[in-house]
């Protein structure tokens, strides 16, 4: 019941801001792929496909990643810090655990617009990509699993200010280093290891091989399924760390 | 009602709320009266579970209050201080989402029914953003109350509002009252206090030191006060049980400036703290 309220109020505010929301889910991957895609990566040939064609699921791993977190994240800490609305929650009789659920789920679902939106631009650019379930699966996790990151770093801070913390020193370097514009087979060894971890370059990889072999790696579900509880966990006890 | 036992809060080495100990009766329209940094919204904010107690326990209704009692949850309606309405949504929005945070199942007739008893007919459709801040404090009213709560409380219900929306949420209030709602309201306002409250609280450094009617706590110090400046200049408060044995104290003092009017419950807070609540 929380959960669809939650998404219920989402959904108006969604509608609301429909075309801010839009064309702001758009702007950043048509630069990507007009700067990285047609300019740079013009006569470009990588792991056997265009340029473009390898860039697009990266370009869609950061996009769903950095939607879903600022989804959620801009929205508790506005709640939180200058609407003061996420108190009230506190203080109504719903569970914490199914809160966070619903505004995890929320910013899940714009990831996956986001995602959407990239799909369509990338066939005015003339690429068709290949699309299946598992494709669908992983794009939701990854929104997933930063949705649930944005909920537990909203709530973790006290200043609007320290939220670029997270995005200077999580949410950047993940969007350049995790295999999202290159390769990461280039890199050495214990470099590409630790990038290896991360969760986007999960997804990157997952994404690629979808698009470009027709492969799937099951174990990249599990590495984003973890992050996903974890991060979910994160979020429920932020939640209940507001009540002091 | 409610019962509080040596409930103290403390952040780091300061205690914003020192042993305090309270009984509220059913009905009971009670005021907490201090000044700012007195201690009344983190009082406030133990009862409602937003923070637990350093030392000692809560009851509402006879049940410990903690951040997961459901149940309690349920039996109150909390007014903050600072606005907490969703600014993106309507006023009716507003009250669609508390109801079914509350899980109301007949939602829409119990929000018609609000938004008439709080006179916000002419509001429904506006977005909270665009309201003035004395409406908007009306439709967090109208949130707080949208599960007909058995408690109600208000923090600081009318700051930064104009005598007008404060006189409209007077009103509100008194009706409320009548509807034999339990009600706990912080204030600075000594008139708020004084008009509304059937008991008040005088709250400073943390700690509770008078709890009485405002009648009574006015009575016993003396219901007329002479304010009068002395040799240097000092204004000095004396206080009397009629307003001629305040004239009769002043006739003897050559070149006295003074005036004799009836003590507020600022007199009284001033005579147990020198300090002035406002």
């Amino acid at each position: 019941m929380e959960v669809f309220t939650v998404l219920w109020r989402e959904y108006i505010f969604f509608k609301r801001r429909f075309l801010k929301i839009t064309t702001s889910a758009i702007m950043i991957p048509v630069l990507y792929l007009i700067a990285f895609g047609w300019g740079l990566g013009q006569d470009v040939v990588i792991e056997g496909a265009t340029y473009m064609e390898f860039i697009i699921p990266g370009i869609i791993a950061l996009s769903t990643m950095n939607t879903s977190f600022n989804a959620v994240a801009i929205r508790i800490n506005i709640s939180k810090l200058y609407e003061r609305s996420f108190e009230y929650y506190l203080t109504s009789p719903i569970n914490m655990y199914l809160l966070a659920l619903g505004h995890i789920l929320a910013g899940a679902l714009r990831g996956m617009y986001a995602a959407v939106l990239i799909l369509s631009v990338s066939l005015l650019f003339g690429v068709k990509l290949h699309i299946d379930f598992y494709f669908i699966l992983i794009c939701f996790l990854n929104s997933f699993l930063f949705a649930a990151f944005g909920y537990g770093a909203a709530l973790s801070i006290e200043s609007h200010y320290d939220m670029n913390r997270f995005t200077t020193y999580i949410m950047t370097p993940m969007l350049f280093l995790c295999g999202t514009f290159f390769s990461l087979k280039s890199l050495p060894p214990m470099v590409k290891g630790a990038i290896g971890i991360l969760p986007l370059s999960h997804t990157s990889f997952s994404l690629r091989q979808i698009v470009l072999k027709g492969q799937f790696d099951h174990k990249s579900i599990i590495v984003l399924l973890v992050y996903s509880i974890v991060f979910y966990s994160f979020g429920v006890a932020m939640s209940y760390k507001e009540m002091k | 009602m409610i019962k509080i036992d040596s409930v103290s809060k403390r952040f780091g080495d300061f205690y914003a709320v020192n042993n305090v100990s309270l009984d509220i009766e059913k009905g009971e329209f009670l005021g907490l009266l201090g000044p700012n940094g007195a201690g009344k919204t983190t009082l406030i904010k133990m009862f409602i579970g937003l923070l637990k107690p350093t030392t000692g326990i809560i009851y509402i209704d006879n049940k410990k209050m903690s951040r997961n009692n459901m149940e309690v949850k349920k039996k109150i309606g909390i007014v903050p201080q600072h606005t907490n309405l969703d600014k993106e949504l309507t006023v009716y929005e507003n009250l669609i989402f508390a109801a079914k945070l509350f899980k109301i199942k007949d939602y829409k007739k119990r929000i018609e029914d609000i938004i008439s008893f709080m006179e916000l007919e002419g509001y429904k459709h506006k977005k909270s953003m665009n309201l003035s801040g004395g409406t908007q404090r009306r439709v967090m009213i109208a949130k707080a109350l949208i599960h007909n709560p058995e408690i109600i409380f208000l923090d600081e219900p009318t700051v930064g509002i104009d005598l007008n929306g404060r006189r409209k949420i007077w009103d509100i209030l008194k009706t409320m009252q009548t509807m034999g709602k339990t009600i706990l309201l912080t204030t600075h306002y000594i008139e708020e206090a004084d008009y509304l409250c059937n008991q008040v609280c005088l709250i400073n450094e943390g700690k509770i030191f008078k709890k009485s009617t405002p009648k009574i706590l006015k009575e016993e110090l003396g219901i007329y006060t002479l304010e009068y400046f002395d040799k240097e200049m000092k204004t000095k408060y004396l206080y009397f049980k009629d307003k001629d044995s305040g004239e009769n104290y002043v006739r003897g003092i050559e070149n006295i400036s003074y005036t004799i009017r009836k003590t507020t419950l600022e007199d009284v807070f001033y005579n147990f703290t020198n300090r002035k609540v406002e």
